[in-house]
């Protein structure tokens, strides 16, 4: 099959998983910015995206999604290793243009990752998950089953502690970074450039993180200037 | 009197391609700031063999950038520190009095080393070999005017033609990959008619025998653009991943 077997196919893999993210980033930024201005209104959409139907077969699709980008780029960066050869280079230097984020997409890829586990341990585990174990039949506290929708509580319980939210912030810096090169580099890969719309294709990329990392990092920034102690949650 | 400066060189000494390699240092005093990279290689070679020594060998040809045959990566850079330029066309005023230089061989499993700082290429020759041609038979040459080509596709298939196939995007890519010079041999033909005819076949096979011959995955850093003494652009990187894209799907 020519998508494992050929590299640009293994490209194509990583550009269409990673553009798809983008597009999941950039509703559960939108999602997210909504909390700063009603409580309530985030927690409809919470109630929302619960233990329904829809909502699971999107985070099929969507963990699916995620899988296939870490599998893949753990597969590629091991075959570029190869590629290589034994023997690296005494010295190396910088080449000018060369992004450092472009460089380092797997070790940003690895920080993303390891902060999105606390992110899944912290919110869907007691969101999402709580709501698809009690519809199992699983034994499930009041508290918990109570709050299981209520995202708003569970912002405001994280956030306010403000070591998380500064670990937040890093994080999101970190995600960034992956976003200004992965989303040209998407286009690249998927053929859709030429010199006159590289610089374009590179501004609408740091658009797109910049715009997908703000809506998230102003949650975090909210509480540390001491927003949301008056949210009724 | 020319100006002349005093220089170490550490290079790279491999007697074979499964020996094991090792940095020897050099000193060189009163090196011409007028002679270029390569003279002053020879210059050291032909002190190593007044003293009876191995001398350093170095791939060489045309010393006037166009044959692709000279390499090194030199302190890091692949033809050294200048931009769009061949090592042959690197000189020793470019250096500071008393530095030192790093030569090595390019690294990427797909060139291994012959001896010393040279290397096999003949990877690239491979992937020519598997469709960078054209195969129709065009005859006698045509009027100027007789096949109406738009002055941007005759500009852009001119740069990309510029190739020398030398290897540096190769040697400076963290990935290894051979994308850049592939890029370019596909992009030189499938602007034009005469290799627009087998412009997918050409993209496909050429694309596989890249593979096959274990080159990396290009990641778009861009670095080969950088390194490339013919200031290559990777748009043509699309252009590729475009074609064969659209071969694949036509399947």
């Amino acid at each position: 099959m020519w998508l494992m077997d050929s590299s640009i196919g293994r490209k194509l893999i990583m550009s269409i998983t990673g553009v798809f993210l983008v597009l999941f980033l950039l509703f559960h930024g939108i999602m997210n910015f909504v909390v700063l201005f009603s409580q309530d209104a985030y927690n409809a959409i919470c109630e929302f995206l619960g233990a329904n139907w829809y909502a699971l077969v999107g985070t099929k699709v969507l963990a699916a999604g995620f899988v296939v980008h870490i599998v893949y780029a753990i597969y590629l960066t091991f075959q570029n290793q190869k590629a290589r050869g034994t023997v690296k280079y005494a010295v190396t230097k910088k080449q000018k243009g060369v992004e450092w984020a472009s460089q380092n997409m797997l070790v940003l890829g690895i920080i993303v990752l390891g902060f999105m586990l606390l992110h899944l341990y912290q919110f869907w585990a007691k969101m999402q998950l709580i709501e698809i174990s009690h519809k199992l039949g699983g034994h499930i506290e009041e508290e918990l089953l109570a709050n299981a929708a209520n995202g708003a509580y569970w912002i405001k319980y994280y956030f306010s502690r403000h070591f998380y939210a500064v670990l937040y912030i890093v994080w999101l810096v970190a995600l960034w970074a992956h976003l200004t090169h992965g989303v040209w580099s998407a286009l690249q890969s998927l053929g859709l450039n030429n010199d006159t719309w590289m610089p374009r294709v590179k501004i609408i990329s740091n658009i797109i993180a910049t715009l997908i990392i703000l809506m998230f990092i102003s949650i975090p920034v909210y509480f540390l200037i001491g927003g949301g102690t008056n949210w009724i949650v | 009197m020319d100006k002349t400066i005093n220089l170490t060189l550490k290079v790279w000494r491999q007697a074979g391609p499964k020996a094991k390699g090792e940095f020897v240092t050099y000193n060189m005093d009163h090196v011409s700031t007028d002679s270029s990279f390569l003279e002053m290689l020879d210059v050291l070679n032909e002190k190593l063999v007044k003293q009876r020594k191995e001398p350093v060998a170095f791939d060489h040809d045309c010393r006037e950038g166009i044959c692709g045959m000279c390499s090194l990566y030199i302190n890091g850079h692949p033809h050294g520190l200048d931009g769009e330029t061949t090592t042959c066309q690197l000189h020793i005023r470019r250096f500071k009095n008393g530095e030192t230089i790093t030569v090595e061989p390019w690294r990427s499993a797909a060139f291994p080393v012959i001896k010393d700082l040279m290397v096999d290429r003949g990877a690239y020759d491979k992937i020519i070999q598997a469709g960078g041609f054209v195969s129709v038979n065009t005859g006698g040459v045509p009027d100027g005017n007789a096949i109406p080509i738009s002055k941007v596709y005759a500009d852009e298939a001119m740069d990309a033609a510029s190739c020398i196939g030398c290897g540096a995007c190769a040697a400076a890519c963290k990935n290894g990959s051979a994308m850049l010079f592939v890029a370019a041999k596909v992009s030189q033909l499938a602007l034009l008619p005469q290799g627009k005819v087998e412009a997918a076949h050409r993209a496909k096979v050429m694309v596989a025998k890249m593979d096959e011959l274990g080159f990396g995955n290009c990641t778009n850093t861009g670095a080969c653009e950088a390194e490339c003494p013919k200031a290559i652009s990777i748009s043509h990187i699309a252009r590729l991943n475009r074609e064969f894209l659209v071969a694949k799907f036509k399947d």
